[in-house]
C-alpha cells in the first residue's frame, strides 16, 4: 500500500503533474540554463538535491512551523539547501558549477520548491513527501535534459558534449542564444496544445499546487503569500458595497419622506 | 556622468534582465496581459529593486564580510528582501496610499522575482561599490519594465489577431519574446 502510494507520487511528478511541461513553473532556470543538455541535467539534479531535502525537513517540521511563520520559515530551510548544493556544486564539479553561475542561488526562488513545500510536505508524511520531492525532481531534471538536448542537438550539432551531426550541417546558431529558448519552448507548447496534451498552457486544470499550478495566468508564483491580500481586498470591496447600499437606502428613505414634508404645508 | 550613462545603458537595454538574462519570467509572462497591470508591475519592481540594491549592498559590505561568512549571502539577501518588500508594503500603505493603491497588489509577488534575488547577488559578485550597485540595480528594473510594456502592448494588439489554434495561449507569447529577444540582441553591437 506504502510502496504503491509512494509510486504513484513519483509517477505523478514525472508524468501527470511535470513542473516544466504541465505546470510551466520555474521557467527562468529552464530557459537559462538549457544551453546543452549537460547543462539542464546539473540544474535538474542541483534543484532535485534541494526539493527532497526540503520536502523532507518541512515535512518532519509541519507540526512545529506555526501556521503565521511558515513562508519565511520554508525560505530559510530552501535557502539553507540552496547553499549547502552551491558549496558542493563548487568544490566537486567546479565546470558545472560555473556555467550554471547565478542559477544556482537562484534555485532559492524557484516556484517549484516553496510550491511543493506549502502544497504537499506541509500537510503529508516524510516518506510521501520525499517521493514527491523525488518525483517532480525527476520530472524537472527530465524536462531539463530534454530542452538542453534539442536546443544543443540543433544549436551546435552534438549531444552530452559529443559531436553527432554530420560535417555538412550547419548548426542553428540562434537556438544556443537567447532567443532560441523562448522559440524552442514556444514550439514545444504549440505541439502540446496541437496534441492536447494536458499542460497549464491550454486546460484548465485542478492542480494540488497552492496557486492552482496556473503559473501563466497568476502572476508570480506566491499566491500562497497573496492570499491574504486578495482576502483582505475582498473584504473591503464587500464592505464598500455594503457601505454604498446603506447611503442609497438613506437617500431612498430621505427621498421618499421629502415629498411628504412639501406636501403637508399646502 | 558618462560612467553613469552607460552604467544605465548597459544594465537596461545591453544586458536585459528577461531578454538577455532569464529573470524575472514570471511575471514578465503572468501580467503582461494588459499594458496597465505591466506599467504597476513595473513601478512596483523599479520600486522594490532600487530598493533592495541598495540594502544588500550596505549589508554585504558592512556585515557578511566583516564577519567573513560570505557563504550565508543566499540566505541573507532573500530574508531581507523578503521583509523589505513587507516593509515597503507597510509604509506606503500607511504614508501615501496613492502609491499603494497602484502598486499595492504587486509588491507581494515580487519577494520571488528572481530578478530581485539576481541583481543583489550580480551586484556583490562583480564587486560593485554602493553607489554602482543602486544605478545597476535601477537600469535594471527599468528594463524590466521596458521589456514587460513592449510585450504588454503587443500582447494588446495580438488580440484582435487570427493566431493559429496551436499556437493560441502561451506559445504566441513565447514566440513574441523570443522576436523581442532577437531585437534586444541588436544592442549588443553597440560600440562606445
Amino acid at each position: 500500500m506504502m510502496f504503491k502510494k509512494a509510486m504513484q507520487r513519483i509517477g505523478n511528478g514525472i508524468l501527470k503533474e511535470n513542473p516544466i511541461f504541465v505546470l510551466l513553473l520555474g521557467m527562468c532556470a529552464t530557459l537559462a540554463v538549457t544551453t546543452s543538455a549537460i547543462n539542464g541535467l546539473g540544474m535538474g539534479l542541483s534543484t532535485m538535491a534541494v526539493l527532497v531535502a526540503s520536502n523532507g525537513l518541512i515535512s518532519l517540521l509541519r507540526k512545529i512551523i506555526p501556521a503565521g511563520v511558515r513562508m519565511p520559515a520554508y525560505i530559510v530551510i530552501i535557502a539553507t539547501f540552496v547553499t549547502i548544493v552551491q558549496l558542493v556544486l563548487q568544490a566537486y564539479v567546479p565546470r558545472l558549477y560555473t556555467s550554471l553561475g547565478i542559477f544556482i542561488p537562484l534555485i532559492v526562488v524557484n516556484c517549484i520548491i516553496l510550491g511543493r513545500a506549502e502544497a504537499y510536505a506541509s500537510t503529508h508524511p516524510v516518506a510521501l513527501a520525499l517521493c514527491d520531492g523525488v518525483g517532480m525532481g525527476l520530472g524537472f531534471t527530465l524536462a531539463l535534459a530534454i530542452i538542453g538536448l534539442v536546443r544543443e542537438f540543433f544549436g551546435s550539432g552534438s549531444a552530452f558534449g559529443i559531436p553527432v551531426m554530420p560535417d555538412w550541417y550547419e548548426p542553428v546558431a540562434i537556438l544556443v542564444m537567447a532567443p532560441g529558448a523562448f522559440f524552442v519552448l514556444a514550439i514545444l507548447a504549440a505541439l502540446q496544445n496541437k496534441w492536447h496534451a494536458p499542460s497549464a498552457t491550454n486546460k484548465k486544470h485542478d492542480s494540488d499546487l497552492a496557486c492552482g499550478g496556473h503559473c501563466a495566468d497568476c502572476a508570480g508564483c506566491t499566491a500562497a503569500a497573496n492570499h491574504a491580500q486578495v482576502a483582505e481586498q475582498t473584504a473591503e470591496n464587500v464592505r464598500k458595497l455594503a457601505e454604498e447600499k446603506k447611503q442609497a437606502a438613506a437617500r431612498k428613505k430621505a427621498a421618499a419622506e421629502k415629498p411628504d414634508e412639501g406636501g403637508a404645508p399646502v | 556622468m558618462k560612467t553613469v550613462f552607460l552604467t544605465l545603458l548597459t544594465t537596461a537595454l545591453i544586458n536585459n534582465v528577461v531578454l538577455s538574462q532569464f529573470l524575472g519570467l514570471c511575471p514578465f509572462l503572468g501580467v503582461s496581459k494588459t499594458v496597465k497591470t505591466a506599467a504597476g508591475m513595473s513601478g512596483a519592481v523599479v520600486f522594490v529593486i532600487t530598493l533592495s540594491s541598495a540594502l544588500t549592498s550596505v549589508l554585504y559590505d558592512f556585515v557578511l564580510v566583516p564577519l567573513d561568512v560570505l557563504y550565508m549571502e543566499t540566505i541573507v539577501f532573500i530574508l531581507v528582501i523578503a521583509a523589505l518588500v513587507q516593509l515597503v508594503e507597510m509604509v506606503l500603505k500607511k504614508s501615501i496610499p496613492g502609491l499603494y493603491g497602484a502598486l499595492g497588489v504587486y509588491l507581494p509577488l515580487i519577494t520571488t522575482n528572481c530578478a530581485v534575488l539576481g541583481v543583489s547577488l550580480t551586484n556583490v559578485q562583480s564587486g560593485h561599490s554602493f553607489g554602482m550597485s543602486v544605478l545597476s540595480g535601477f537600469g535594471t528594473a527599468v528594463g524590466f519594465g521596458v521589456a514587460i510594456l513592449i510585450l504588454a502592448g503587443l500582447r494588446e494588439k495580438m488580440q484582435h489577431n487570427e493566431v493559429p489554434h496551436a499556437f493560441q495561449g502561451m506559445p504566441i507569447v513565447l514566440a513574441t519574446a523570443g522576436l523581442m529577444a532577437i531585437a534586444f540582441s541588436g544592442f549588443s553591437g553597440l560600440q562606445f
